[in-house]
């Protein structure tokens, strides 16, 4: 187990320095350092104001081979950019935004708190309603219970999420002045009204998806031996259900689930933004807005590890919950 | 001879075949049987004939959309399972009778221990703690053979041999004392040596519950070691039927006597193995009249167009066949 | 340049009527194919109608009648002849089949005659939405030209060949797996540009991992079966078993998650357009534009409501129709009948 976590691990943070790869190829050799120069100083500004952000933003180094060095000394392949780019990523040293110079770990400190204060009641109340309906769906399938949720779980699958966001805050916010159609505010007293449009929109857009794999899933381990063996000794439908069919399923789900936890963090960029709140999907966004690239870069490279480490904690998950992995092959007889 | 313990008369179980959303195929075509209390009845036949959807269709463990037709009966000690309410039916699903299937493996749910899955067993029928019924549980595993029986409750299918997964499921099924056990090949999927172990280890379990025991099979060996009566089943009909000894040692039906020829022996070795020629045909385009007369030696004029009635060949042995009737009719006398 | 595009749409139609007529000389084909008809009839024309459509936008020319100016040295499509967009205009915003404007009031210069009324700059909210659908089946469209090809080359090879090359496509998979795929997408438009070219270039980019390894998995199983194990033992070469042996068995898979990921690319353009970063003319940006109509009192439905349900009809239709090919290209049917 100990050497299966360890591979998983050193496999991981092989990614993470691929990852860093693809950055620099991409917001390094791709976009030229002057463009952006140019965009954060203004046209007219002196050649040494360039070369002052330049090297204040860290891009005044060349990419690859600094030869202003000697031929033959370590510093000429170690002062580059590449180097320097591994360097800080790797080392949490996030620099400063590009747009407006300011620290970017103190931004992201700021968003993380709105952020998951709306992904995580999000996810939980769209896990609890997807497996709920699904487990409903499944019990009682070949059904025109079931047959009318799968209809509406394909006609819910093809709308645009912009369209559930946009059609949530007409109906919810101005016709009928539920709650507030956008801001955000941490107070614990109110923080639920500019939440409560978001999480509701959230559900419902997710619920489409979820709830068709999910019933796929359950009717699958319906389907199979043990159940049969479960109704030959007996057992009712609800206990068939709920004792044998979810403890199996859940294994699959669990993978799901497990995937979806890093990215609570990062916050939906399309949700905060739309809604107000000023989260990390919000920064995300108004680093596009802003053509601001090193906070881009950073937002994609924090992305990219959360994955990574979710990835690692569903494998680790999964092993431990499915007893067959757990306790391995051996055989006795 | 006591009164049987089960009766099936005239079992018609159909699926939906073809294009058409309306119309059906009987898997299980219009078949009886009975089981007396203590005996074996072995039912036999190839993959495909319907024995499996007998079994289920005594248990109403059919799955839509298959369905047991009206007209069909299935008696159980005096009590009519097709009018039975679902509770009581479940009540006498691993009460009455059981059921142990093929595949241990999986037959067997993969994320819960073995133990507890036998005291669930326990549990669903009798009002017991979960102390007792682990006991109860251990005493089972014991009785079947199992090694370590209490530390074993603790242990997972998947790391359980084949041979200690089939009686894991004979102790889970068995434990509760049924009156009637189905065994749907019991062994087809064990080694060889594993095989008679469970054989023997059922005809003990027979003999000290005094259970009867429909056993299903393809495997005459199998049928050797343990039957007492045979029901040959081909294409969802019963072609023989008769005590053991009727069967094995003067079948009378063309399928049944190919059907032993078929088997290879030692001491025919070096000879080219015997076969039935053709194969079985699918479900939807099964023939009228005789569904064997595609593939019989001796076939003739009435076998394709009429279904033959079962001809009486002595108090227990009968075969339906047109050739068996017609010579029986020109001769006057029971045949050899 | 029009003649690029009707080339383009030349070629298109010849293409598929190539692969109409491979699939009929197959038996299993042609039985799936008539599946498809019978169960999905309405879906697949629509999908037609749009691909019409589409069509109908890409053959242009220049010169011509009708256009003055400008407009007559510019290719205009069988599309654009029949809206002639230039004059077919008013002021600003009109009510579907109104007679004036939606604000002041004055009379129309075409009363009656849109009906789906107008947006902010007057243009024909109709003839907004059909120039939409050529811009939703390019995204679908062209991303998945790029992608597809590119996810069976790694996937087959990786599977097929196994060890170096399997290690090293795999390892670029999950690197490229593990960038969230909306950020990657953004990190890759903002480097290369907001053209149309590079946005279904980086649509493709971020897309390809999830075939990959369904390819890959797929060609794992493919090669240990028993007829492909006899070719390799009789010397057949590598590139024949692969193009007769494994692609053809890895059409259903490539067909069904085609249509899936083509609702998913579609859908994810009005993210992007949202963000600034879609494609010109496309659905999502006539949202995008319109997202704030709702708000106005009294309130401007028709702009949105136009693109979203294009949007809504031509992805529902796809869904439906890859859910069909799902069920009929069933392994354990497809095996049946064979």
């Amino acid at each position: 187990m100990l050497a299966f976590i360890a591979r998983r691990l050193v496999f991981g943070f092989a990614t993470v320095l691929g990852v860093l790869l693809v950055l620099f190829v991409l917001f390094f050799a791709v976009t030229d350092p002057d463009q952006v120069a140019r965009r954060a100083v203004g046209e007219r500004a002196s050649p040494e104001t360039y070369e002052a952000w330049k090297r204040n933003h860290g891009y005044d180094k060349p990419l690859l081979i600094n030869r202003t060095h000697g031929a033959a000394t370590l510093a000429r392949y170690t002062d580059t950019l590449l180097v320097e780019h591994y360097r800080r990523m790797l080392s949490f040293d996030f620099g400063r935004s590009d747009a407006d110079d300011a620290p970017i770990w103190q931004r992201i400190k700021e968003g993380i708190g709105p952020s998951l204060s709306l992904t995580v009641p999000l996810f939980l109340l769209g896990l609890v309603v997807g497996i709920a309906l699904s487990l409903f769906v499944a019990f009682f399938r070949e059904t025109y219970i079931d047959r009318s949720v799968l209809v509406l779980c394909m006609l819910g699958m093809s709308i645009a999420s912009l369209i559930y966001i946009i059609g949530g805050q007409y109906l919810i916010g101005k016709l009928l002045r539920w709650f507030p159609i956008s801001g955000f505010d941490p107070n614990p007293a109110v923080i639920l009204r500019f939440l409560a449009i978001p999480v509701l929109v959230g559900v419902l857009a997710e619920f489409g998806g979820t709830v068709r794999l999910y019933r796929t899933v359950f009717l699958e381990e319906a389907n199979r031996d043990y159940v049969r063996t479960a109704r030959a000794k007996g057992a009712g439908e609800v206990r068939v259900m709920v004792a044998h069919v979810l403890r199996n399923a859940l294994l699959p789900i669990l993978t799901n689930v497990v995937l979806a936890i890093p990215f609570l963090f990062i916050g939906s960029i399309l949700f905060e933004s739309f809604f107000g709140i000023p989260g990390l999907g919000a920064l995300t966004v108004e680093a596009i807005n802003g053509n601001d690239f090193s906070t881009l870069r950073t937002m994609v490279y924090i992305g990219a590890l959360l994955f990574i480490a979710g990835q690692i904690l569903t494998d680790i998950s999964y092993s431990m919950a499915d007893p067959r992995v757990r306790l391995g092959q051996g055989v006795q007889s | 001879m006591s009164a049987p313990l089960l009766t099936v008369e005239d079992l018609t179980v159909s699926f939906p075949a073809g294009r058409d959303g309306n119309a059906r195929a009987p898997v299980v075509d219009g078949i009886s049987l009975d089981v007396s209390p203590g005996e074996v009845l072995a039912l036999v036949g190839e993959s495909g004939c319907g024995k499996s959807m007998t079994a289920l269709a005594i248990l109403r463990l059919i799955a839509k959309p298959g369905r047991i037709e009206p007209g069909s009966r299935i008696v159980f000690d005096d009590r009519d399972i097709l009018a039975l309410k679902v509770t009581r039916m479940r009540a006498l699903r691993g009460a009455g009778i059981a059921m142990i299937f093929q595949e241990p493996m999986s037959s067997l749910n993969p994320v819960r221990t073995v133990g507890n899955q036998v005291t669930e067993a326990i549990r669903l029928h009798e009002r017991v703690s979960a102390a007792a019924a682990r006991d109860r549980a251990t005493q089972m595993f014991k009785r079947v053979g199992i090694p370590d029986p209490a530390g074993r409750l603790a242990a997972y299918p998947h790391q359980l041999s084949g041979g200690l997964r089939q009686r894991v499921m004979i102790a889970m099924m068995l434990v509760v004392q049924p009156r009637l056990l189905i065994a749907d090949e019991p062994t087809t999927a064990l080694d060889v040596t594993v095989q008679a172990q469970i054989l023997a280890l059922l005809r003990e379990l027979k003999d000290e519950l005094g259970m009867a025991i429909l056993l299903i099979t393809h495997d005459f060996g199998v049928v050797n070691e343990l039957a007492d009566r045979v029901a040959v089943m081909y294409a969802g009909r019963i072609a023989e039927r008769g005590t053991r000894s009727e069967v094995l040692g003067r079948p009378m039906h063309p399928y049944t006597q190919g059907l032993l020829r078929s088997i290879p022996r030692l001491s025919h070795r070096g000879e080219a193995l015997a076969e039935i020629e053709g194969v079985v045909p699918s479900l939807g385009s099964w023939p009228t009249g005789c569904r064997f007369a595609t593939r019989c030696p001796k076939v003739f004029e009435p076998c394709d167009g009429t279904v033959p009635e079962s001809v009486v060949l002595s108090a227990s042995h009968h075969a339906a066949c047109h050739e068996i009737a017609q010579r029986r009719r020109t001769a006057g006398t029971p045949s050899k | 340049m029009s003649w690029i595009g009707n080339l383009v749409a030349v070629a298109l139609v010849l293409g598929a009527l190539l692969l109409w007529r491979r699939a009929r000389r197959s038996r299993l084909w042609r039985e799936a194919l008539t599946a498809l008809r019978r169960r999905r009839p309405i879906a697949l024309t629509v999908v037609g109608v749009f691909v019409l459509i589409a069509l109908m936008d890409t053959v242009a020319w220049t010169g011509g009648g009708g256009a003055e100016g400008v407009a007559a040295s510019k290719p205009r499509s069988v599309l654009d002849r029949i809206f002639s967009p230039e004059t077919f205009r008013e002021k600003s915003y009109s009510a579907p089949f109104a007679r004036t404007e939606f604000i002041g009031g004055a009379a129309l210069t075409f009363p009656r005659r849109h009906p789906l009324g107008t947006d902010l700059l007057g243009d024909d909210v109709l003839y907004k939405t059909l120039k939409g659908v050529k811009v939703a089946l390019l995204i679908g469209g062209l991303t998945c030209l790029v992608l597809i090809p590119l996810a069976l080359l790694f996937g087959v090879s990786s599977g097929y060949f196994g060890g170096r090359i399997d290690d090293v496509v795999f390892f670029v998979m999950s690197t490229l797996a593990s960038i969230p795929n909306l950020l990657l997408l953004i990190a890759l438009i903002m480097a290369l540009g907001k053209g149309t070219l590079q946005v279904c270039f980086a649509l493709g980019i971020t897309g390809w991992v999830g075939l990959s390894r369904i390819t890959r998995a797929e060609t794992l199983k493919l090669r240990e079966l028993e007829y492909v194990q006899a070719a390799r033992a009789l010397g057949v070469s590598n590139l024949k078993i692969l193009s007769q042996h494994i692609l053809p068995n890895l059409a259903h898979l490539v067909i069904i998650t085609f249509a899936l990921l083509f609702t998913g690319l579609v859908l994810s353009e009005t993210i992007l357009s949202y963000l600034g970063i879609g494609l010109d003319g496309s659905w999502g940006r006539m949202i995008d534009q319109a997202r704030n109509e709702l708000s106005r009192d009294p309130i401007i439905w028709w702009n949105i409501a136009a693109a979203s349900t294009a949007l809504f009809v031509l992805v529902l239709c796809v869904n439906l129709i890859a859910d069909a090919l799902r069920d009929i290209l069933d392994p354990r049917t497809l095996n049946e009948r064979k």
